[in-house]
């Protein structure tokens, strides 16, 4: 016990350098990491599509897919796993860190960066660092996928409009035999300035020992 | 006639319409001011009038009268047509002076304003007529104000903060009675200028409490005023106002509370204890009534599908109900009536048609603006009407002790809150939270209806607080908030890439949160929204509405925006972003090809359900199909409105821009090649609909053509599908028009041309065309005074219940 009560504190100071987490909150995940892995050491992606509360959510699997996502570790290479370890998940977590008081304003920009990085990575599902209008339109179905018909005949339209606007607000003066691929990292970062990532994308964290997890499984 | 002149020139003109409109100002207060003593003094005197008649009446024989003056029967009305006149023309005062509007918040001048023409009235007879009795201020100018706040809430900025905002109100507003209170007690008791007539310390505890806690509420009438004037950013304009909102509870429990105190003479532990109840049953009390109220609303709205002429005004009645209600029961009315609104707002605006909405917008905007203004106008009237006991010493240790009491409050307060908030309040927004709490009518009329014996006393105090607090701290925090650089609000519209990630993002953190295996905000958020669709929604909204996602009501809102925009432009400029852009759909759309006509429509062309169909098809077809007409007469049998009054200039204006737009393009000529034509009128009308500048070159060219004054050049009547042989080149054009149409020829060919949007192209004289814009401008949509207004309120409706 007391070898690894060490090992695994040694791990999670090293995460805390990582990601930014508590030791508290990283302790806190890890159980959770194990009760989804049913305390394995690694996660699968049944292990989260069989989470009930998941069922209902029309992005479920780009959620998934997601955490299974090379690019939103540390190394950025492409592909996706079949498995994620530990460290893996609590990569994937790290991106929705709250702001803290005390961030600057460089680290804030990075935040932000940091997290529109990974919606761009869940739109481009290719992997070919621009979101087409055949990615954007998907992504739009699936978030209109629970209204039925009506949802999927508009949505086309929707991600028509809104591929446009982006094709004008960023390259204004195309001529008309010129094709703008895609949306590119920077043209996305640019009309989601707006919205202000650093301050809304985030879930809390739980600092305190709950031992008794009953929601989830 | 000050806006015919506009245009024309405004240097010189400029500083005479300044002078003009002050001396139509001082005229008009001086006259109202007049007619109002008169009116009264003839009412004293027809008073005595009425006793003699009864007695001569068989003695003589009177001639009939021709003329007469009967006041009595109409003197109420009278009086109260004049004043809401005098506001009303007040109101159109200040605007007309430019300069002053900048640096003096209007709910200052308002005052000012009041003290005036209470001044007048006083010379006049002598005595100023109660105008801001308690009954006018709580039943008919206060409900229109909260209801106006209410109904427009932005839901999700409110639910979001809506710990910090209760944080605010409840424990705020209670620190600052308390602290207020006391400390002034305790003033009271040490210090006696010998100078006045009172003695302060016969001045016991509890009117002192009582006292501080009139004054301890921060007024969302005098907050509205000057908040909306520094456009501050949303975050810190929810929380002040908010705030403003949610302490009236806090004040009618402590109010009621102090007062039974009062008349009972002790204060035992059982009675605090139930305080604290009566504040539950208040708060709660006061929001499910306005919730129950609401719901009927959102109910009675569903079948108004035959009757929509009188939609709005179950909206306003059941909302004055639920105020009414909630007053009979003493809980919280203003509580109440935001929660009405609240609650049946997305629920009706689903059911009602378009122009009841914007009835309804302009109604409660309008009935708002007037009662505001009146109310500052009446706080300058009550002022020099009673008398006042100055009291050095009670006055000033007020005024300090509020100000240290708020500033203490708010820095404690969000000590406590930053521990629990994600986004934390800096230094910045806690300063502008302290200073933004105005205090203003509320308090006033709690205090008029005080029935202490130091009455006098407190009055005067809250009258000097209110005027502190407006005019100080009104006119400096718009300085103030410039020199600290306090993010102001975002003025641009939702696009719709914003929307959409905003539902993506909602999503994501559901099920991350799902994933981490906590209940957080956006799993209760989402467990809500369910149950709203599953069940509230098929029964508070008619038909197929009930089902339609979130994201899709948006985007067609978008589409009718953008619809409406187009036809108003004249057709042809870009809508949608503020760059000139010439993107257009076969820009994005993937290389691959099959005939342009059937695909790109079917893309482009959104379903839309019945309803909507229709009336975007209506917008079109009295713009696009219809320009035969335009072309050949000016029927005014067929306007819905008058055109005539407005239109020159607006005409002048337009025509200048187009001949502005033909010059740039004239620079531009190597964008000015054709897309692909394509030729079904399904595909224009989509593309127009659809809002994308597809039709960027024939637009140009209507432009250009529109300056020349040719009327042979049009197409026959009843050719609108039949393709037209350009061959009016012949004609006296000017040189301009001419080249662009060479390039069409130069493109397209002589045979096949574009059918509704090139037809566009020959028209006739501008001035028809200018007038037919102001028709469909009238029929379509009414503009109103404040277009920001206008996006902004249809943006605003972040409610959560998406999809």
């Amino acid at each position: 016990m007391g070898a690894t009560q060490t090992h695994s504190e040694y791990q999670y100071e090293n995460m805390v350098g990582k990601t930014g987490f508590s030791t508290e909150q990283i302790k806190n995940l890890h159980m959770r990491f194990q009760q989804l892995s049913g305390n394995e050491k690694t996660l699968r992606r049944e292990h989260l599509k069989n989470i009930p509360a998941l069922a209902n959510n029309p992005i479920k699997t780009e959620i998934i897919e997601a955490f299974f996502d090379k690019r939103n570790q540390l190394d950025n290479e492409l592909g996706s796993y079949e498995e994620i370890g530990f460290e893996e998940f609590l990569m994937v977590m790290s991106h929705f860190r709250p702001l803290s008081i005390k961030t600057s304003a460089e680290e804030k920009t990075a935040m932000r960066k940091q997290k529109v990085r990974f919606l761009f990575n869940m739109h481009d599902t290719d992997g070919d660092g621009k979101i087409t209008l055949e990615e954007y339109r998907k992504a739009v179905e699936e978030l209109l996928s629970e209204s039925g018909t009506i949802g999927q005949e508009v949505a086309r339209a929707i991600a028509d409009a809104a591929m446009l606007e982006v094709a004008s607000t960023n390259v204004p003066n195309m001529g008309p035999d010129d094709f703008y691929e895609g949306i590119t990292f920077e043209h996305f970062e640019e009309i989601l300035k707006d919205l202000e990532m650093e301050s809304r994308m985030h879930v809390r964290f739980l600092d305190m020992n709950t031992a008794n997890l009953r929601c989830g499984q | 006639m000050f806006s015919r002149m506009a245009p024309r020139g405004r240097s010189g003109l400029g500083r005479s319409l300044a002078e003009l409109g002050l001396l139509l100002l001082a005229i008009l207060v001086l006259l109202d001011g007049t007619v109002l003593s008169l009116v009264a003094a003839i009412s004293s005197e027809s008073d005595t009038h009425e006793a003699k008649p009864v007695t001569h009446k068989n003695t003589s024989k009177k001639s009939f009268p021709v003329l007469g003056i009967k006041y009595d029967d109409v003197s109420v009305p009278f009086e109260i047509a004049l004043w809401v006149l005098l506001a009303s023309l007040m109101k159109l005062g200040f605007h007309l002076i430019p300069r002053l509007s900048n640096v003096v918040p209007e709910s200052c001048l308002l005052i000012s304003v009041g003290l005036l023409v209470g001044g007048i009235l006083k010379l006049a007879r002598d005595e100023v007529p109660p105008v801001l009795s308690d009954r006018i201020f709580f039943l008919c100018l206060l409900p229109p104000i909260i209801l106006d706040a209410g109904y427009f809430l932005p839901i999700r900025p409110f639910v979001e903060n809506i710990g910090t905002i209760l944080m605010f109100a409840v424990v705020g507003t209670l620190w600052n009675a308390f602290f207020v209170g006391g400390l002034i007690y305790a003033v009271c008791q040490i210090a006696q200028d010998q100078y006045s007539d009172i003695d302060l310390s016969t001045i016991g505890i509890l009117p002192c409490l009582l006292f501080g806690s009139i004054i301890s509420a921060v007024d969302p009438v005098a907050v509205l005023a000057v908040f909306e004037e520094i456009h501050i950013n949303e975050l810190l304009h929810i929380l002040v106002f908010g705030e403003s909102l949610l302490n009236d509870a806090v004040t009618v429990v402590l109010y009621h509370l102090f007062e039974e105190f009062m008349d009972s003479g002790s204060v035992s532990a059982v009675d605090a204890i139930l305080g604290l109840v009566s504040f539950l049953v208040v708060a709660l009390g006061g929001v499910l009534v306005g919730a129950f109220y609401g719901i009927l609303a959102a109910f009675t709205s569903r079948f108004t599908s035959h009757t929509r002429v009188i939609e709005p005004l179950f909206v306003f009645l059941y909302s004055y109900m639920a105020y009414l209600s909630a007053e009979v029961f003493h809980l919280s009315g203003i509580m109440s009536l935001i929660a009405c609104g609240a609650v049946m707002r997305p629920y009706v605006e689903a059911n009602i048609s378009h122009k009841s909405h914007t009835t309804i917008k302009y109604f409660l905007k309008m009935w708002s603006s007037v009662s505001e203004t009146l109310i500052f106008i009446f706080l300058g009237v009550a002022t020099v009407e009673g008398e006042h006991h100055w009291d050095w010493i009670f006055l000033t240790s007020t005024v300090i002790l509020c100000l240290v009491a708020r500033i203490i409050g708010v820095v404690g307060l969000t000590f406590i809150i930053n521990k629990f908030r994600i986004v934390k309040l800096t230094t910045k927004d806690q300063f502008i939270i302290a200073y933004g709490g105005l205090r203003g009518a509320i308090a006033f009329s709690l205090g008029f209806i005080l029935h202490s014996e130091h009455k006098r006393i407190f009055l005067t105090a809250i009258i000097t607080i209110i005027f502190f607090t407006v005019f100080v701290q009104g006119m400096t925090i718009k300085p103030l908030v410039e020199l600290l650089a306090v993010k102001k609000k975002n003025e641009a519209k939702r696009s719709i890439n914003e929307e959409i990630h905003t539902r993506f993002l909602d999503h994501l953190l559901t099920g991350i949160e799902d994933i981490c295996g906590h209940y957080g905000h956006h799993h209760w958020k989402n467990k809500l929204n369910r149950f709203n669709k599953k069940y509230v929604k098929k029964i508070l909204i008619a038909g197929d509405r009930s089902k339609e996602p979130h994201l899709i009501a948006f985007y067609h809102k978008l589409e009718m925006k953008n619809a409406i925009q187009m036809v108003e432009s004249g057709g042809g400029s870009k809508l949608n972003s503020s760059f000139p852009s010439t993107v257009s759909m076969q820009n994005i759309q993937p290389k691959i090809q099959s005939p342009p006509s059937a695909r790109p429509s079917e893309r482009v062309l959104p379903q839309l359900t019945k309803g909507r169909e229709e009336e975007i098809r209506q917008i079109l077809r009295t713009n696009l199909q219809k320009t035969r007409q335009r072309l050949q007469s000016y029927n005014r049998h067929t306007l819905v409105v008058d055109p005539d009054e407005e239109g020159f200039d607006d005409l002048f204006l337009k025509k200048r821009r187009r001949m502005e737009l033909d010059w740039k393009l004239k620079q531009m000529t190597n964008y000015l090649s054709v897309p692909r034509p394509q030729g079904s009128p399904t595909m224009s009308r989509a593309r127009i609909a659809s809002g994308r500048n597809t039709d960027f070159i024939p637009a140009q060219q209507k432009k250009g053509n529109k300056q020349s004054s040719d009327s042979q050049a049009y197409v026959k009547p009843g050719a609108e599908n039949v393709p037209t042989i350009q061959i009016d080149l012949a004609s006296p054009q000017s040189p301009d028009s001419v080249r662009l149409l060479d390039e069409v020829v130069q493109d397209q060919g002589l045979t096949m041309s574009l059918p509704s949007s090139s037809r566009g192209a020959y028209k006739t004289s501008g001035k028809d065309d200018g007038r037919d814009q102001q028709t469909l401008l009238r029929c379509l949509s009414d503009p109103g005074p404040d277009p920001d207004d206008d996006d902004d309120e249809d943006y605003d409706d972040d409610e959560p219940v998406p999809t």
